[in-house]
Formats: structure tokens, C-alpha cells, sequence
């Protein structure tokens, strides 16, 4: 059972985050509903929608059938009728089988309609690896996600995010992508009530300094925090960014940071060709240009299907210690 | 052919030191386009070309210095468009109609030289003629910087073509060491090898050096692959004196043959500035008014405005005087202009001169051009950049040349009044010191007010009291409206 | 964001720099009046805010000019409004 809301500090977890801002979607709005597989009696595959279905009845939390393309299209349609859908497609693996639909319908109604369509829908996803779930479940698309003019595509990684992301996404008269790393669930911590309405279209500096710019998203961050720890010991100042959003991403934070550092490293969870960092790499080398005193580094997935063994799969994933190497081959 | 000739860039100049060639043969310039860099005794401009048309040749090497007059470089001015460039393929069909339209006497030679060009078959055993009389051959070890390259390339064979086009040399540029003046291998392995190293430098380190006036072939690079960062340019433009102090008087991009030590430079302009200030005290019969004017108005407006702004848009006091100085001259237009030959030629706008101090020591004064149809964001944008110009020496010959009044304010010496010397052949010259609060009378009672004291020194030749007087009181009744500047 | 005063110092010197390249820092001390010793004018010294207000993030009024006299004053001032 999650956690009550309280007006002071709350200790609580990402999950429960994220079930509480469901929960006040659904109470503020008649028009919000929840569906995908196993939201409602089994309480959601990770656990988010728990005891949501006892509290707001099947009308307002469905359970869908193993069909992706099926039930996507039936939230796009129940948007396209006035409602304010949250699908929930179990992991970004799945969502394959709905790329049509995200692609095709959702994120082009609007332009093809000539504006008189539009398509207010939020799609929830799990997304990224570390859980040895192997090459068929482990993957990070949200970089092929925010590669699509016409949707809004964010990548909560903190509790504050989980919590306050949603309100502004359904507020959103179009598509909107969000995407939970599996690995952050669990994250416990203090959450303050909010003081004002989340924006969403600003990175987050999580880490002033002054040697580097490491930025990042999503389930990436700790590791990208931890690695700040650890320069810092050896007296390198690294500023981390958490980008938030990556469609349509705040460039003008990473260039400002650029400006103040003169070094960058990209740290994505997906594999390094044609990945997002790619994207911030090429932006950082058009914007930034003249502030660069070295190459913009990238720390990534190695270019393998991911494999299920432990070890195998943690030495494929961008570790703590590669975006440590990173910034030091920037820096020294 | 028109001839581009060492300018004339003041009074005073008698010659001028060509630093830097900033367009090459073949190049299409318009009149109004930068071509050349000049260093004078004062400082170093670039100057503009009056023609339009195709650079033909460079008659003058980098580093000499030449009488005011010397013609130093040919343009070719067409009477029709020319057509582009080909790729050499079939050299005859783009050359003959050319041949028709160039003019006699240089034009001959350039014939010859196309002739020399022609493909082997035609032409054997041309011995190769200098397309044109060359220049002075005492500064020049260097190849003849060659004629028109419009496709036309000196006779080379296929493979040497291929070779220079897979090393990346200009067979333009090459002075071919084989019988009859072809370009042999050789000749372009050695372009190749005398080539200088290409740098690795990141784009920020190369930055710093620009800005910084480091020469980066003296710096030693300690990133990958020995590339040059940023900090390894810091150090050297902070280490031992290897790094002359000219960085602070003159351009970042002085040919090594032009550097001379900065005493020199500082000693020449003092010289140079003695020399025009002595002549005109000498010559001009100065009369000196002064008023004080109430800058309430201007500076709670000035205010206002900043405290409404980014900091990126803020004005200083100075626009407003500068901007007020402008409208005066257009008002009293007998007081904006020059006086030569025994009488007065008004300016044909107002071109308001700004007394720049440079580092280091010496005077500047540089044009704002049109400066009273400048709102003031555009006028102070301007004199940010005219300032930055005249401090790093990368001032154009219209700058300096064609200012019809000049202000002088030494408002940030703390200095309240200046009474100046006047430019010549200018005829005014407007003083504003530093805005100061004072007591006044303000309707009756005695109250405190920012003031500040504005000067004209006039050329008596061409204006008697009552005019300088009207110009003053044009200032002070400007100065008290600041939102219709 | 609260800018610590070594950061803020650092900030200063380097948007002084940035102005007056050659700036010689061995002899200007923190307590020295920098635009006299450097000779900056208004114009300078204007280009000199506008540097160190876009590194800083602090939005600095034309009345504040007058705490940016020393390297010291200026540091403090960026300390206190950023907090």
C-alpha cells in the first residue's frame, strides 16, 4: 500500500510518486482514466497503479488485452472523443508493436487533420536494463521516441519529477512520452510538497561545477552523480545536468554550461550509435563550438543485443566508472 | 585595369606600411570591401577599395612600406560580367571572348600569359614570360603572385595535376622549376613539404589566441596527440616576455615582419600626434565657449531605461551626450565640416568623431558615421564595436578619414571641462567632462542636480561666437528632452 | 543559486579578464580599486557587468555599480545577491 499524501516533507518512493500523481489526476479530472496491461487488478507490472482500481472502479483504471497496437489506438481514439487517457504500455519493449500508432496516428493527426484533430494522450513506459531481463527486455528507445516531431517526450529521474511531471503532461493538448527507468522504483527520499507548477521545458543542473559538463537523463543519474563524487576526489569539478525532457531538450542549458566548463560528456543508457547523446553531441558541437577545449565524449551501451548474464550485462551498460574515464580523458 | 594606391589616411600620413593582403588574385571585390591592412604611424586600419571588380595582382608585398600614392595592386574592372571560372577541360572557349574585352597594355600581357598556358600541343617550347612587370624582387623571395585564375593553370602534366590536386597544393602558386616554366613533381612535393604543419588546436585554445594575440606556432600543445588547449594558450599569453606588448597597441594578426618593438610603436604615435596637434594649434585660430548643462532629465531617463533593461542593452551616459552632440551638428550644420583652401565645405552628413584612448598611450578618433540618425541602442552598439576596433587596431580608412566634428569626453578621467585642439581640417571640436552633482538654483531654490560641463572649441576662420553659442544651447536644450534622442 | 565567495571571486576575475585580456592580476590586490589600476573606462567597465552578470546569473542595477569597485566588494556583492 502506498503512502498517504502529506502537506509537510514525505518520505516516499518513486513508485509511490508516481501512483500519487496518478491518483490526483484522477480525482481532479472526470476525464482521466488509466489503462494497459495489468494496471488495475494486479496493481500494474511495477507496482504503480496499487489499489488505484479499488479506489476509482474499472470505468476509470482498465485492464486492456495483450494487444499494444489494440489498446493504443483506443486511447488515440479516446482522445481524439475528449477524454484524457494515461496507457500505460508495460515497457518500452512492448511499444514496438505500437509504433505505428504513436508514429502515424498520434503524432500526426494534428498535422493532417490541418489542426482540427488533436491527440491529448499520455503514454507511461518503462524503459532501460540492469534487471538481466535480456536482449528482448532490456531495451532504451526513448532516444528513437524524441526523434519524432509532434510529441513531447520526458524522462523523469527523480522523485520531484515522478510526482509533479503528469499534471502538465495531460495538460498537454498533444502526445506526451514518459518514461520511467525500471532501476528508479525503488528510490526512496524526502519529497517536498511543490511550491509551484513543474516546468517542463528546463534541464536541471542537479550538480554545479566547473571542469565538465556531464549530462543525462533518466536512469542514467546516479550513476552520473556518483561519478561526480568521485571526480571530485581527484579534483575535477563536474557539473551534472539532468536533461528532463529530451523532446524538445534545453539546449540552451547545456550551452550555457558548455560556455562555463569547455568539456561535455553525454551519458545514455542506449546504445552509442545514432543514440540521443548523439544528438547532444551534435548540438554542443554546432552551439558551442568555439567553447570546446576537447572532443564531446559519449558513454553509452556497448553495440551488443544485451545479454542476460550479470556480469555480461553490467559490463555492457555505461557504469559509474566509464563516465569517470570519460571526463578524465576530457579534462587531463 | 584601375590601380588600388596606398591611401591617404589623414592630414598628416606620408606613407604606410602594407601589413596584410586580405583578398588575393582572382578575388571579386566591391568598392566599400576591406582589401588590405595599412599600419601608419597612428595605427593600423584596413582599408577599403574603390573599385569593383576582379583583383588582378598584388603589386606589393606584406611588410613594405610605401609612399601615400604607390599603386599597390591592379583591378581589373570588366565591362561585361565575367563568366565562371571552368575546370581547365577546354581552356580556349572561355578564354577568347576575355581576350576581347580586356583593354590595351596590361591586358597585352595577360594575352601573353594565357598564350604561354595553352595546352602543349598548340604552344611548344614557350618560353614562360612574367606575365607583368614584377614587383621590386628585393622583398620578394617568394613566387610572382600570378595573374587572373579563372581556370587557366600553368602547364602541367596529368599526373602533376593529380598529385597537387590530391595534396591539396594551388598549381597557381607554384613557380614550376621545368623548361618552359612548368610546374614539375618536384616542385609540388616541395610546396608540400615546406608547407607548415598543420596545427591541432581546439577550437577554444584557437579562440584565446585570436583574442589574446598569441602566435600559435610558438605554443606548445599538451593534449592528445599534442594538440594545444586552452590553458597551454593561457600560459604562454602570460609567460615570459616572448609576447610582445603590441598585443596591446596593435592588431592580434601582425605579420612577423612587421612587428617592431612596442617603445617604437609608442614613440612613432606620440611623434605623429605631436606633430598634427602642434600644426593645428599653429595654424587654426581657436575661440573656446563653455556651458554647463542640468542632466536631471537625462539621467533619471538614463535610469529608467537601464533599470528596464538586460544588461546587454544598457546606455551610459555617453550615448546620450554623443547622440545630443550629433542632432546639435545637424542644427548648426556651419560647425560640422572642413575647412580647406581658405574656405568651409559643409559635411554631407555628420560624421561624429569619438576621441578614443588607446592602452598603452595615443589618441584615436574614429567616425561614427550618420551618427545623428542612430537611435540610441544602434548608436551605443556602435560605439562599443568602434571602440573595440580602435583598441585592436582594426579600424577601416572611412573611420578615420571621414569625421566632420569630433567629441572628445573625458567625463571617466574625472575631469569636469576639456578644452581641446581641433582635428584638422575639421572646424569644432565638442568637450564633455564628467556629470557631477552640484548645487543650482532650480525655480527659485537652492537644490542639487547632476550637471555636466560641455565645451566647443571652433576654428574661428569659419564661425564667429554667435554660432558656437547657438550650438551650445542646441546641446543643452537636447539634453533636457532625453526620450527624443 | 548561492554562489560561494571562491567561486565568486573567480567569476570577477575572470569577466575582468575577459575585458582587459592582459589584465595583470599579481598586482591588483583584492582591497585595490580595479577600474583605476586597470585604466578601464565606462565603456569597460559596462562590458566588464554585462560578462559578469550573464556568468553569474545575477542581475546587476546601474546602483549596484557602485560595490564593484574592489575585487573583494565585487565578490561580496555577487555572494549576497545570489543567495
Amino acid at each position: 500500500m502506498g503512502d498517504g499524501e502529506r502537506p509537510e516533507a514525505a518520505k516516499t518512493t518513486y513508485r509511490e510518486a508516481m501512483r500519487e500523481a496518478l491518483r490526483d489526476a484522477l480525482r481532479s479530472d472526470d476525464r482521466v482514466f488509466l489503462m494497459g496491461e495489468d494496471v488495475g487488478r494486479y496493481g500494474g507490472c511495477f507496482g504503480v497503479s496499487l489499489g488505484l482500481l479499488e479506489e476509482f472502479g474499472a470505468e476509470r483504471v482498465r485492464d486492456t488485452p495483450l494487444s499494444e497496437s489494440a489498446f493504443v489506438g483506443a486511447g488515440i481514439g479516446a482522445a481524439l472523443a475528449g477524454l484524457r487517457p494515461v496507457v500505460e504500455i508495460m515497457t518500452v519493449n512492448f511499444s514496438l508493436l505500437a509504433l505505428d500508432q504513436i508514429l502515424n496516428n498520434a503524432a500526426t493527426l494534428l498535422h493532417m487533420s490541418g489542426g482540427q484533430l488533436a491527440v491529448p494522450l499520455v503514454i507511461r513506459m518503462t524503459t532501460g536494463a540492469g534487471r538481466q531481463l535480456a536482449a528482448q527486455h532490456s531495451h532504451s528507445l526513448e532516444g528513437w521516441y524524441a526523434h519524432i516531431p509532434g510529441i513531447r517526450v520526458l524522462a523523469p529521474a527523480t522523485l520531484e519529477d515522478a510526482r509533479h511531471m503528469l499534471a502538465p503532461a495531460l495538460a498537454d493538448p498533444d502526445p506526451v512520452l514518459i518514461f520511467e527507468h525500471g532501476s528508479l522504483y525503488n528510490v526512496s527520499g524526502e519529497l517536498l510538497p511543490a511550491s509551484a507548477p513543474l516546468d517542463l521545458d528546463h534541464a536541471a543542473i542537479r550538480r554545479p561545477g566547473t571542469d565538465i559538463s556531464l549530462i543525462t537523463y533518466g536512469g542514467s543519474l546516479p550513476k552520473t552523480l556518483a561519478a561526480a563524487d568521485e571526480l571530485a576526489a581527484a579534483g575535477i569539478s563536474a557539473e551534472v545536468i539532468d536533461l528532463r525532457t529530451l523532446r524538445p531538450f534545453d539546449a540552451r542549458t547545456v550551452a550555457a554550461s558548455v560556455a562555463r566548463t569547455h568539456r561535455a560528456a553525454v551519458v545514455d543508457e542506449a546504445w552509442r550509435t545514432g543514440s540521443f547523446a548523439a544528438e547532444v553531441s551534435a548540438r554542443i558541437a554546432e552551439e558551442s563550438f568555439y567553447e570546446l577545449d576537447a572532443p564531446v565524449e559519449r558513454v553509452c551501451s556497448a553495440e551488443v543485443p544485451m545479454p542476460y548474464a550479470r556480469q555480461l550485462e553490467e559490463a555492457a551498460l555505461p557504469q559509474t566508472a566509464d563516465i569517470v574515464a570519460a571526463a578524465h580523458r576530457a579534462v587531463d | 585595369m584601375a590601380e588600388f594606391t596606398m591611401p591617404s589616411l589623414g592630414a598628416d600620413m606620408d606613407e604606410g606600411t602594407l601589413l596584410e593582403w586580405l583578398v588575393g588574385p582572382g578575388d571579386l571585390v566591391h568598392r566599400g570591401d576591406p582589401v588590405a591592412v595599412v599600419e601608419t604611424a597612428k595605427s593600423t586600419i584596413e582599408v577599403e577599395c574603390f573599385e569593383t571588380g576582379t583583383m588582378t595582382e598584388l603589386l606589393v608585398e606584406p611588410g613594405t612600406t610605401v609612399p601615400v600614392g604607390t599603386p599597390l595592386a591592379l583591378i581589373g574592372v570588366p565591362a561585361k560580367k565575367p563568366e565562371p571560372p571552368e575546370g581547365g577541360e577546354k581552356p580556349h572557349t572561355t578564354r577568347e571572348p576575355r581576350k576581347a574585352r580586356q583593354p590595351e597594355g596590361p591586358g597585352e600581357t595577360e594575352r601573353a600569359a594565357k598564350r604561354r598556358a595553352a595546352p602543349r600541343t598548340q604552344r611548344k617550347g614557350e618560353p614562360a614570360k612574367p606575365p607583368s612587370p614584377p614587383p621590386e624582387p628585393a622583398t620578394v623571395p617568394v613566387p610572382v603572385l600570378t595573374t587572373v585564375r579563372q581556370g587557366v593553370h600553368t602547364e602541367a602534366g596529368p599526373l602533376v595535376r593529380h598529385l597537387a590536386e590530391q595534396r591539396g597544393v594551388d598549381l597557381e602558386t607554384l613557380h614550376g622549376s621545368g623548361p618552359g616554366g612548368r610546374v614539375t613533381r618536384t616542385d609540388v612535393e616541395e610546396a608540400v613539404a615546406a608547407r607548415p604543419p598543420r596545427l591541432r588546436v581546439t577550437p577554444l585554445a584557437r579562440r584565446l589566441a585570436a583574442e589574446t594575440g598569441v602566435d600559435l606556432a610558438t605554443v606548445k600543445g599538451t593534449g592528445k596527440d599534442s594538440a594545444i588547449r586552452a590553458a597551454d594558450v593561457r600560459r604562454a599569453a602570460h609567460g615570459p616576455a616572448t609576447e610582445i606588448p603590441s598585443a596591446k597597441i596593435g592588431t592580434p594578426t601582425v605579420r612577423p615582419s612587421g612587428e617592431r618593438p612596442s617603445v617604437d610603436r609608442g614613440a612613432a604615435m606620440r611623434q605623429a600626434i605631436a606633430g598634427l596637434m602642434s600644426r593645428a594649434n599653429r595654424d587654426i585660430p581657436h575661440y573656446y565657449l563653455s556651458t554647463t548643462v542640468d542632466m536631471a532629465a537625462a539621467m533619471d531617463w538614463l535610469h529608467e531605461h537601464n533599470r528596464r533593461s538586460p544588461v546587454g542593452e544598457r546606455l551610459l551616459p555617453a550615448a546620450l551626450l554623443l547622440k545630443a552632440a550629433a542632432l546639435a551638428a545637424r542644427d548648426v550644420p556651419e560647425l560640422n565640416g572642413s575647412w580647406t583652401d581658405d574656405h568651409f565645405t559643409a559635411g554631407e552628413g555628420v560624421h561624429l568623431g569619438v576621441a578614443v584612448s588607446l592602452r598603452g598611450g595615443g589618441l584615436v578618433a574614429p567616425a561614427l558615421h550618420h551618427a545623428d540618425t542612430l537611435a540610441l541602442p544602434q548608436l551605443m552598439t556602435a560605439l562599443k564595436d568602434l571602440v573595440t576596433r580602435a583598441r585592436t587596431g582594426r579600424l577601416r580608412g572611412s573611420e578615420v578619414s571621414d569625421a566632420t566634428i569630433t567629441v572628445t569626453n573625458l567625463g571617466d578621467q574625472g575631469v569636469e571641462a576639456v578644452f581641446g585642439v581641433i582635428y584638422p581640417p575639421q572646424v569644432a571640436l565638442v568637450g564633455f567632462g564628467r556629470v557631477v552633482d552640484r548645487p543650482c538654483a532650480v525655480a527659485g531654490l537652492l537644490g542639487v542636480r547632476p550637471v555636466v560641463t560641455s565645451t566647443l572649441s571652433a576654428d574661428h576662420r569659419a564661425t564667429d561666437g554667435a554660432v558656437g553659442a547657438r550650438y551650445l544651447t542646441a546641446v543643452t536644450r537636447l539634453l533636457q528632452n532625453p526620450e527624443q534622442l | 543559486m548561492n554562489i560561494n565567495r571562491t567561486d565568486a571571486l573567480e567569476m570577477v576575475r575572470e569577466s575582468i579578464s575577459r575585458v582587459i585580456p592582459d589584465a595583470d592580476f599579481a598586482a591588483l590586490g583584492p582591497g585595490d580599486a580595479f577600474r583605476d589600476v586597470l585604466e578601464m573606462d565606462s565603456l569597460d567597465f559596462l562590458s566588464f557587468v554585462e560578462v559578469l552578470s550573464e556568468r553569474s546569473g545575477v542581475r546587476i542595477e546601474d546602483e549596484d555599480t557602485p560595490r564593484l569597485t574592489t575585487l573583494s566588494g565585487s565578490a561580496d556583492f555577487l555572494v549576497a545577491r545570489s543567495g
